[in-house]
């Protein structure tokens, strides 16, 4: 590490300290904390939902299934600007911000435990950010501090402790305010870099349309001829393993969707698309920036500032993770992506160190340092508040300052997060399986809940907490007894069964939310239409102002 | 867009044209709910006073 470089790292760090500092000096009650005081500018709100939105797995392991799988991704690219950025703000954005404002709501469980009338819909969704979200948050954990230990050489357990220590004292002191004035900085950064990243990957191409010209040359001559070689001839996990199963799934190049109904476009389709796409709906972290500005001003904004944000942010991961595959055709000896970097999540590291200059490679590991920061950040705090506001608070019969309780909240939830980093750093698969969990879990258990609750008067708590009941079942069984990936990495059912799946043939590569959501909305509908109607001077106060 | 197949071009056109959509609403809606403003947070604010008063 040159001088240079480090004081770039002090300048870095003395920044976060500082917007911490300040997020820590404007925080005067628990409404601060929770919610950011309500005021928050739009561009620093927009940059805190986008940067939050994006983790290192989605840059590092997403642009690496790019390489893998092709730009068929890119409808997941679609699917983040349009559900995640245009309907998540346009249509959700405003009837959330009012009606937490008229239920004087902190968090989203706490929306949709007032909305409904129901404490134990708000501890519910308490307790599963409780169970879940440490396990999607030591994800990201795991990934941010790999990449600190490996570019620094210093030891994984030590950066782990440095890189958590760093992000708690914003969050803890700082509260919403610290989180998302850090957040609009790292999303800045991130922002320099993809776009840099991805300008410098096409020039090193020969410009825009040669390098997307190249795909079918480079597909014919390093994947085309594993046609007839059978998988048993490969070894597990090689770069040449996983192209041919590519193959099997159906996928017949980088610049081609995989054969309709085929393994591959249902993973693509359901999984990738749809799975994480319409998933990030109901997350809660991302959902309570709604109620953090003053008006629907500052949501039309955020529309088109993180829109920008995320078209950049994401198409470049995921453009530039398929395109490494022409260059590393062209530059190394005519291998693919995988033939050269060993492995999916390996393509982009090993790409931004061969393909392009060191300077950059030091401007990357910042932007990928503040997409696992910005993630973490968040998740701290939701676990925080949901440990604190939707737990704790309801189960106690005394009162309690919000704000003391959920800074022993971020506590309690950054402990159990690091330890589970600790535990489970050599089995990350397991960790991103149960990040997979989480986000089927909320969406299932949360949208429907969150969709009527926005906009069904007619919304019963009864078929609110039936229809969780239904979405957690059918989740949790689909992903632990069918989906392919789920159900193979968590093992149970071969505990139980002997076999990874109790189903057969393609549907195991069905995304449980695609099962689990349209039955869980069903529950709510039926049910609410065959029950009483809530109380409706109560409805009336959630929209009316 | 170079050889991309129908579904891939398709992926490749919404995503841009996602993002025009969004800049175009983002300029149209910019300061078009000016009425909003007026929402009022005192209730809001009441109960938290409360609240902090009571602790």
């Amino acid at each position: 590490v040159t001088f240079f470089e480090n004081s770039i790292i002090i300048l870095y760090l003395a920044s976060l300290g500082y917007l911490g500092f300040l997020g820590y000096k404007q925080t005067k009650n628990s409404a601060d904390y929770l919610l950011a005081g309500r005021d928050t500018h739009p561009f620093i709100m927009a940059m805190s939902y986008g940067a939050t939105f994006i983790s290192t797995a989605a840059i590092v392991g997403f642009g690496g299934v790019a390489a893998w799988l092709g730009n068929a991704i890119l409808w997941l690219t679609f699917a983040n600007i349009f559900i995640g950025i245009f309907i998540a703000f346009a249509v959700f954005g405003n009837p959330t911000r009012k009606m937490g404002l008229r239920l004087n709501a902190h968090t989203f469980p706490e929306f949709l435990g007032k909305r409904y009338q129901s404490k134990f819909i708000q501890m519910s969704g308490g307790v599963l950010i409780l169970f879940f979200m440490p396990l999607y948050t030591s994800a990201v954990l795991i990934g941010g501090t790999q990449f600190v230990a490996t570019y620094f050489g210093v030891d994984y357990h030590i950066a782990l402790l440095v890189f958590s220590t760093i992000i708690t004292g914003y969050v803890l002191a700082g509260g919403l305010k610290g989180v998302m004035f850090t957040d609009a900085l790292q999303g800045v950064i991130m922002f320099v870099a993809m776009a840099m990243l991805l300008v410098m990957t096409i020039y090193s191409l020969g410009g825009m349309e040669s390098a997307f010209s190249k795909f079918a040359v480079v597909w014919e001559h390093t994947v085309a001829p594993l046609a007839n070689t059978p998988m048993k001839e490969l070894k597990p996990g090689s770069a040449d393993f996983l192209m041919k199963l590519s193959m099997n799934w159906g996928f017949q190049g980088w610049d081609k969707m995989p054969q309709f109904l085929s393994e591959g476009w249902l993973f693509i389709v359901t999984t990738i698309t749809m799975g994480v796409g319409l998933g990030v709906l109901a997350q809660p972290q991302l959902v309570v920036r709604f109620m953090t500005v003053k008006s629907k001003n500052e949501l039309n904004r955020g529309v088109l500032i993180g829109g920008i944000f995320i078209f950049v942010v994401m198409g470049s991961a995921y453009l530039v993770g398929a395109l490494s595959n022409v260059w590393y055709y062209e530059f190394n000896e005519g291998k693919n992506a995988l033939q050269s970097a060993g492995g999916i999540e390996k393509v982009i590291p090993h790409f931004i160190n061969s393909a392009l200059p060191k300077w950059f490679s030091f401007i990357f590991l910042f932007a990928l340092i503040s997409a696992a920061m910005s993630t973490l950040s968040s998740q701290f705090h939701t676990m925080g508040t949901a440990f604190g506001r939707d737990f704790f608070e309801q189960l106690s019969s005394k009162q309690f300052n919000s704000l003391h309780v959920t800074r022993f909240g971020v506590i309690v939830m950054i402990i159990i997060s690091v330890g589970l980093a600790y535990q489970f750093d050599n089995q990350p698969a397991v960790i991103a399986r149960s990040t997979a969990v989480f986000f089927a879990l909320c969406a299932s258990i949360f949208l429907p809940a969150y969709v009527g609750g926005l906009f069904w008067k007619r919304m019963t708590k009864k078929g609110v907490i039936a229809s969780m009941f239904v979405g957690a079942f059918v989740s949790t069984f689909w992903l632990l007894f069918v989906h392919f990936q789920e159900a193979k990495v968590l093992g149970l059912c071969k505990i139980l069964f002997g076999t990874n799946s109790l189903l057969s043939g393609k549907i195991i590569f069905v995304d449980s939310l695609v099962i689990a959501l349209p039955l869980s909305a069903l529950t709510a509908v039926v049910v609410s239409l065959l029950t009483k109607p809530d109380d409706q001077a109560h409805v009336n106060k959630c929209f009316n102002d | 867009m170079g050889n991309f197949d129908f579904g891939v071009g398709l992926a490749f056109w919404l995503m841009n044209a996602s993002a025009v959509l969004c800049i175009v609403y983002g300029v149209l809606y910019w300061n078009k709910d000016k009425q909003e403003k007026a929402i009022d947070m005192t209730t809001w604010n009441k109960d938290e006073d409360k609240i902090n008063e009571e602790l």
